[in-house]
């Protein structure tokens, strides 16, 4: 299997003056499992055998060969990167193709990027996870980093917010995670239909009555931007610190390392300086409509 | 064994009531509990009582026909449920069904709505706090109205 | 190692074969299609002797000069960015096997400017400080950009002192110019174009320019004396003191962040087209796309790279929307970016006082008189107005 074509031609190539951040590495497609009706979870085996290390939080540009590449987080264990694991929902383009994957399929990744969730700066204090909807995916490796290192941290909460019961990811897992006695778990959603017995509302109803230490918390917050507005607004009321509120912020992104362009929010380059990024720099920019 | 002050002065719904208050709420009160699916009201029923839940879970839910009966709301451990009794035309506009074992405190509404009649400052106290949980229960319709995890053309930015 | 010389124009072409000998491409400024642009030259005689330009906004002619000054011109139609950061670029070629897809970089980075390494000849200052900043932008940080590192690699820089700016320049606002004080092997002043003694001053600032300087034949690359610096002087005085535009830039970075709900921004909305020719001619801006495609047997895939513009309607796309949607938020994305947002992210400014953006706007939109008007107008401030 070669990963690099002939390169001796005499004139100069590229690859002997710096190494291009633009090669992917190709991954083949070890196991897939289909979450809800428009999202799967692929689990992808490098093809040099060299795991991908990463902190919860990152991402990578996730390519389907001939297609094009997305930003996608990783949604597995920070702990055990054996597999690449990432979680995907379809929204067209690049992300139908990916949905579509099959075992043995071969597809382009590059990374991991950007700034991760920094759980280890909560040791000694409490952690609320707040996700909406597909927010978890990201969140999933900060969960387990933090329940794989339970005894560094106080109170451990998790707020869930999805659409219906249908949308709701990784449910034995959350049944799991509700059954353990130092985690605290909250799911609500939107509507449901009659004979559900779980909570519907809105996500951050539960976050108020979560008991935690404001002072000593760390929020770590991941889902659509209205919602994470509005979830950073309550946990600022109830009095966290802005710079102890962390959101995972979206953008359209081309190369994943600064270049393109495209991520940027006013002087923030989404892929290098987040995507994870405190409320206290993030809020002065959200909040600005077409920023 | 808790009397039905003690339980009442412990909700936070009564937070901020005084002890006169709260005397003249306990004549209006009982002690009620449900099993999982056993409905508290349904849609249409005369809506003359309200309900202070003190453990276990509450779904209200309305018929969309093409898609059954679908839980649009629950009501839970220190929320209260119902404000018909208040607003005519004093009629439920939903099912309610307890899904897990739920205890809570029934307050006649006919008896209530007589002892604010009387009492303007107590009228004025209780309508407050259900402008109050009207008000959290609009923000959280309206918020999930917006579809957020909808995703795709349909999602709001 | 002579550190400078007087060259004529036998000198000068002395020096075009010298480079070319030692491997370079020689890139220099030629007229076509009523502009000057880049492109490979290997004689004096391919310069545009006795052009002048006319620059305002959406205004862009050539005139005849009454001498034959070599680089009696301002800045030309596009800056060294085509040269060292082409508008398109394959990135790799990957094929399909058994296993997977290889991947295939591509062995030759040269294109219709030629192969590397480039000798670039009439490099203004203006746009010598945007090749630095795109080393900083492409080069110094955490992402290397690899293509623009092979181009780059070994560029020999002949810069020319500007003589006669044009009504679009600003460099002395921007502190770029006018005249090259570091970053190039040669600098030229053309001192003299009397048609019996063509002198250009030649200043070396690198060692490889001093040698080259020095390997010139002795009768076409005299001794510099004291008349021909004050002469080289001169040049610059005059044209430091001839700036079509001026912009303020004292507080901008804040002004801008401030000015983020300005009304201006509607005013220029109302006339930007959003037509992308500002970032298109910009020598700093950056921003492109990628693009994946294969032949029709899907066997062969190819990823490329162009040049994108913030402009774009979808550039901000992110689920069935773009967040910058309106022109409004693009027209001040676009210059807030360049003027403030730069300074946080690069340590400059993102402006280097070319013009290039106002002369070639078809709406004439002039930036400097937008900043300003922000300065003037600020707007209510945003829910959160302070900087970051």
């Amino acid at each position: 299997m070669t990963l690099r074509g002939d390169t001796t031609s005499s004139v100069r190539g590229v690859a002997d003056v710096a190494p291009d951040p633009m090669l992917p590495r190709p991954f083949r497609v070890q196991d897939v499992r289909h979450d809800t009706d428009d999202t799967v979870t692929l689990w992808l085996d490098p093809l040099d055998g060299e795991p991908l290390g990463f902190a919860a939080g990152q991402f990578t540009m996730l390519q389907a060969f001939g297609v094009g590449e997305v930003p996608i987080s990783i949604s597995g264990d920070p702990g055990d990167p054996r597999y690449l694991q990432h979680t995907i929902r379809d929204v067209g383009g690049v992300t139908a193709a990916l949905v579509r994957a099959r075992v043995g399929d071969v597809l382009g990744v590059r990374g991991p990027y950007g700034v991760g969730w920094g759980v280890r700066d909560a040791a000694g204090a409490d952690v609320v996870v707040v996700a909406g909807g597909i927010g978890l995916a990201p969140l999933r490796p900060a969960l387990l980093e933090l329940l794989g290192n339970r005894e560094q941290f106080r109170r451990a909460v998790l707020v869930y917010g999805a659409r219906s019961p249908a949308d709701l990811l990784f449910p034995a897992e959350l049944e799991a995670w509700a059954d353990r006695p130092d985690l605290d778990v909250a799911v609500t959603v939107d509507h449901a239909p009659s004979g559900y017995r779980g909570r519907v509302g809105l996500v951050t109803e539960p976050l108020a009555r979560a008991g935690l230490d404001p002072g000593r918390t760390l929020a770590l917050v991941c889902g659509p931007e209205v919602m994470m507005r509005h979830v950073a607004e309550d946990l600022v009321r109830l009095g966290v610190p802005p710079a102890w509120v962390r959101l995972s912020l979206e953008r359209n992104m081309r190369c994943g390392v600064g270049l393109c362009g495209h991520c940027q929010l006013r002087e923030l380059f989404i892929c290098v300086d987040g995507p994870v990024l405190g409320l206290d720099r993030a809020a002065p920019l959200i909040t600005v409509r077409e920023l | 064994m808790r009397t039905m002050k003690e339980l009442l002065e412990a909700h936070p719904f009564f937070a901020g009531l005084d002890d006169e208050a709260i005397e003249l709420v306990v004549g209006c009160a009982t002690n009620v509990h449900f099993d999982p699916d056993e409905y508290l009201f349904r849609l249409g029923d005369p809506a003359d009582r309200f309900y202070v839940v003190r453990h276990g879970r509450v779904a209200l839910e309305l018929h969309v026909p093409g898609s059954g009966q679908q839980v649009v709301d629950t009501v839970e451990e220190d929320q209260v449920l119902g404000w018909s009794w208040l607003v005519p035309p004093h009629r439920w506009f939903l099912d309610a069904r307890a899904v897990m074992p739920t205890s809570a405190i029934s307050l006649d509404g006919v008896c209530l709505r007589g002892k604010c009649d009387e009492d303007p400052a107590l009228g004025y106290a209780f309508m407050q706090r259900v402008a109050h949980v009207m008000y959290e229960r609009l923000q959280s319709a309206r918020v999930r109205l917006l579809d957020l995890y909808g995703g795709g053309r349909d999602a709001a930015r | 190692m002579a550190t400078e010389a007087v060259l004529d124009l036998a000198g000068l072409q002395a020096l075009v074969d010298a480079l070319r000998e030692r491997g370079y491409t020689v890139l220099g400024p030629v007229v076509r299609d009523g502009a000057v642009v880049p492109a490979p030259v290997s004689s004096v005689d391919e310069l545009p002797r006795g052009w002048g330009d006319e620059q305002d906004g959406a205004f862009y002619r050539l005139r005849r000069r009454d001498d034959d000054a070599l680089f009696g011109f301002a800045s030309g139609a596009q800056s060294w960015k085509p040269v060292l950061f082409p508008a398109r670029q394959l990135l790799w070629q990957g094929r399909r096997t058994g296993d997977g897809f290889t991947v295939e970089e591509p062995t030759d980075a040269g294109s219709r400017f030629g192969s590397p390494p480039y000798a670039l000849l009439g490099v203004r200052s203006c746009d010598l400080h945007a090749i630095g900043i795109h080393d900083r932008v492409l080069l110094g940080r955490a992402g290397v950009d690899a293509h623009y590192a092979a181009a780059r690699q070994d560029v020999f820089v002949v810069a020319v002192a500007c003589s006669d700016p044009s009504g679009t320049c600003f460099c002395v606002s921007m502190r770029t110019g006018p005249r090259p004080e570091s970053g190039f092997d040669l600098c030229l002043t053309e001192i003299s174009t009397a048609a019996d003694g063509h002198r250009l001053v030649a200043e070396a600032g690198s060692d490889r320019g001093a040698e080259i300087l020095a390997a010139l034949p002795a009768e076409h690359a005299a001794a510099a004396v004291e008349a021909d610096r004050a002469a080289a002087a001169q040049v610059t005085e005059v044209a430091t003191g001839r700036m079509g535009r001026q912009l303020d830039t004292e507080g901008l970075r804040d002004v801008l962040y401030a000015g983020v709900e300005s009304p201006r921004w509607d005013d220029v909305a109302s006339r930007c087209l959003a037509c992308t020719n500002c970032t298109l001619v910009c020598p700093t801006c950056f921003c492109t796309s990628v693009d994946d495609e294969t032949d029709l047997t899907g066997d062969v895939a190819s990823r490329r790279r162009s040049w994108d513009s913030c402009f774009t309607g979808d550039f901000s796309h992110l689920h069935g929307g773009s967040v910058r949607a309106s022109v409004r938020s693009r027209y001040r994305q676009w210059a807030t970016h360049k003027l403030a947002s730069w300074y946080d992210q690069f340590g400059t400014s993102g402006c280097v006082g070319c013009g290039r953006c106002i002369t070639w706007c078809p709406a004439a939109i002039d930036i400097t008189e937008e900043a300003a008007a922000v300065r003037a107008d600020p707007g209510p401030p945003s829910a959160s107005a302070e900087g970051a």
